[in-house]
């Protein structure tokens, strides 16, 4: 890809970019494990800030898909989305009935409308 | 006997009962399932498969990873990345202090606590608050060192698994395999969100990354959590003030 990913700077890259910035926040709630809980206003707002992020990976790895997900259509990939999304609302909030709906979709749509 | 021979010997059993609950849990299925689309996204992006393999253990947790791998690979700022996963892992920090409660005791030293201050993910809390309580103290830092491992174990070989498949598989069945990380982390995210302000700040997320990402504006999952996060909260918070 590009000259970024050879050698050992990728694995410089996970601690510097990856493990420290994730790995700050379990050693704070070691350092200072008293004190807050659960349903602190700052408690409740940075889950909702996280919240929104991962949903916002979510639609672009959706919408703005590369790769070998870039070859079904858009539209495919939103309607079996959304499909995914109800099977898992009817069927107990079930991840699996979910992901298994979405993906049947995906590949019948994939079939059908792909290159 | 000391305190030490004691908890030596009542402390791989426990261990090994860990793994084997980790291995038989519902989260089982959802880590292969997750860490097969994450290996295929690894590869996608070029990145190598022990990187990943290191980036499962170092980091432990697959919404960083994904942020991650997505934002190098797409050649974001490295700045950006970094507060992206950073802001991704601020829920760690309350499961920590909601967890280590329960693994203190007598025999229980600061150090015994670095390696659950570490393994502590989604996965793992949730076994561990369900099933800890009922478990003398003494057994609770392997036990639950020990539903870390298998799961840990679990995420790093089905990431080989999806690096590879996604390598051989032809273009459709690779794409179904890019397409079960934002499949899975749609499903698990929302069945996380007890709270309205939650599901408010999921939805806005959405809507705000693409919209952002449309028009062209930088450190765009920054702001989309910032955004995002911040409206939801308000919005709880003025419902809170009418009821």
């Amino acid at each position: 890809m590009n000259a970024v990913l050879s050698g050992l700077w990728p694995y410089l890259l996970l601690v510097l970019v990856g493990f420290l910035p994730n790995e700050i926040w379990r050693v704070l709630g070691l350092v200072l494990a008293r004190g807050l809980n659960e349903d602190s206003e700052l408690v409740v707002w940075s889950r909702a800030v996280a919240t929104a992020i991962i949903a916002g990976v979510i639609a672009k790895l959706i919408v703005f898909s590369s790769g070998a997900l870039e070859n079904i259509p858009l539209a495919v990939r939103i309607v079996a989305a959304a499909c995914g999304f109800v099977a898992f609302l009817a069927i107990r909030r079930s991840v699996f009935a979910g992901v298994l709906a979405g993906e049947i979709v995906l590949l019948a749509g994939g079939y059908l409308f792909g290159p | 006997m000391t305190p030490r021979s004691a908890t030596a010997k009542y402390s791989a059993r426990p261990f090994f009962a860990g793994v084997k609950s980790a291995l038989t849990s519902v989260f089982f299925l959802v880590l292969a399932g997750t860490y097969i689309g994450i290996g295929a996204l690894a590869h996608d992006f070029g990145f190598p498969s022990w990187w990943l393999a290191v980036s499962t253990v170092l980091v432990w947790a697959a919404p960083a990873q994904v942020i991650l791998i997505s934002a190098l690979g797409g050649g974001n700022a490295l700045i950006e990345a970094a507060v992206a996963v950073s802001l991704s892992a601020i829920r760690l920090f309350p499961m920590v202090v909601a967890l280590l409660p329960l693994l203190r005791g007598p025999s229980v030293r600061t150090r015994d606590l670095l390696l659950p201050t570490h393994f502590t993910s989604v996965s793992m809390w949730v076994e561990s608050l369900r099933l800890l309580p009922a478990m003398p103290r003494e057994r609770r830092v392997a036990f639950c060192n020990g539903i870390a491992v298998g799961y840990m174990g679990t995420a790093t070989v089905f990431g080989f698994i999806g690096f590879y498949l996604a390598a051989g598989l032809p273009p459709l069945l690779a794409g179904t395999l890019l397409f079960l990380t934002p499949m899975s982390f749609l499903t698990s995210t929302v069945r996380n969100s007890r709270q309205l302000v939650d599901r408010l700040a999921f939805g806005l997320g959405l809507v705000i990354g693409p919209v952002l990402i449309v028009n062209h504006v930088g450190l765009d999952l920054m702001w989309t959590g910032i955004a995002g996060g911040t409206i939801a909260y308000g919005i709880n918070r003025l419902r809170g003030a009418t009821t």
